[in-house]
Order: C-alpha cells, then structure tokens, then sequence
C-alpha cells in the first residue's frame, strides 16, 4: 500500500502531526484514511469523528469538495487526491 | 497580546454588523503571515442566517483557506456580532473556536450598550477566553 493521499491539517490538529502541515495517509475511503491517520497520529480521529461519524463542525474535503456531497465517511479516495481539514468557522 | 487594528477597519465592521441586523454578521481580517497586522477586511456571508448563530459556508470557508494560502497571508481577526447580547464569547463561541492564532472579536449591536463594550477582542484557545486589549489608529 502506498501513502500518496496528502491531507492538508489546519493549525488547531498540528499538534497532533508534530506542527506538520501536510501529512501522507493512505485508504479507500474517507472513513480508512482517517483510521490510517489515526495510527500515525494517535488521537486525530477523536478530533474529526463523534460516535463514528463526522463532527458537525469539521469541514472535510476531498480535491477542495465538500465530503459532504462525497458520501461522507463512506466518500471514495484514491492515490493522488488532496483531503483537506478545516475547523468551521461558527458560533453564537 | 493586543489587538491593533485601524479606525477604519472597526468601523466597517459595525456598519456591517447593523447592516446585517437582525442576523449576525462575520468575517475576517487577513494579514502577511506571522505579523499579527490587520491589513484586509473580508465580509463573510453568514450561511445560517440566524440572529443567534453564524458560520461561514464550507464552500467559502475552502476558498479562503486557498487564497490566504496563494497570498502568503494567515487569518489575524475572526470578528461576529452579537444581536442582542453582549460582546462577549457565547457558550457556542469557545466550543467551536479553531483558530488558535487569531484574535476573535465580537461586535455587539445591543442599543444599549455603551460604544466602549460594544467592540472586544477574545483568545480562545482549549476553551479559555482572554480577553484582551485593542488598540486602534486613525
């Protein structure tokens, strides 16, 4: 299996990547990519998933488009594409 | 830390923020990467459309997120405005603050709230809000 799926962190999960910007997962799914960076970056997924799905106020995207439209956890990746975390920006 | 920011730049965000009432209105302030200096107001549209909750549409969200990114530029000032409360960060404010670099200001549009409360400036990082002092020049 190789790591060719780059995911870009936002600043409030580098912590977790030891402050790297973007990091290097692999998997065929949003869903296998998040448990892949979860293995290299103990914790993260906590951070992107409530109960098995994805927080409400993360933002994920596959090639800058919403999972959201992609099928969510379930949204096909391939090697080469970009997946990008972004905090919302929201409140009250 | 404190926020320094022009006379101008504070107010365009409460005539927005009036513009906008009875929802609440946001946006940001960019500046050159790591100087901590407000140089470029950006309205953003509030894709809740509520007088109560704000949050900028994933879409646009991306958008910004890549033209900082080109423009070398990081995100100094998250500001929103409170309707009817007071400037100060809501419950819903620190739980999902994701910027620990910026500065998050709030406007109040509260009439009776005198002009000095009505624009403040928070940290918020892990769930701890500092307020803390603004500066402003002509």
């Amino acid at each position: 299996m190789t790591t060719a799926i780059e995911v870009r962190i936002p600043t409030i999960l580098r912590p977790y990547t030891k402050e790297q910007k973007v990091v290097a997962a692999s998997g065929e799914t949003l869903s296998a990519v998040i448990a892949d960076l979860d293995v290299q970056y103990p914790g993260i997924s906590e951070r992107l998933l409530e109960n098995g799905a994805l927080r409400r106020f993360i933002n994920l995207y596959v090639n800058d488009e919403d999972v959201r439209f992609l099928g969510g956890l379930e949204a096909p990746v391939k090697n080469g594409d970009s997946i990008t975390i972004l905090p919302a920006v929201a409140g009250g | 830390m404190t926020l320094k920011i022009s006379q101008a730049h504070v107010d365009a965000m409460l005539a927005q923020s009036r513009a906008e009432y009875p929802d609440e209105a946001c946006g940001v302030i960019l500046g050159p990467l790591g100087k901590d200096q407000t140089l470029r107001l950006k309205p953003m549209i509030n894709a809740a459309h509520s007088p109560t909750f704000y949050e900028f549409d994933p879409k646009d969200l991306l958008s910004l997120y890549r033209e900082i990114d080109d423009n070398d530029e990081e995100i100094v000032v998250i500001y929103h405005s409170h309707t009817e409360t007071e400037a100060y960060p809501s419950r819903t404010d620190i739980a999902y603050a994701g910027e620990p670099g910026a500065h998050y200001v709030v406007v109040s549009t509260r009439e009776e709230i005198a002009p000095a409360t009505e624009f403040r400036s928070y940290r918020i990082i892990d769930g701890v809000v500092t307020e803390e002092e603004v500066s402003i020049s002509e």
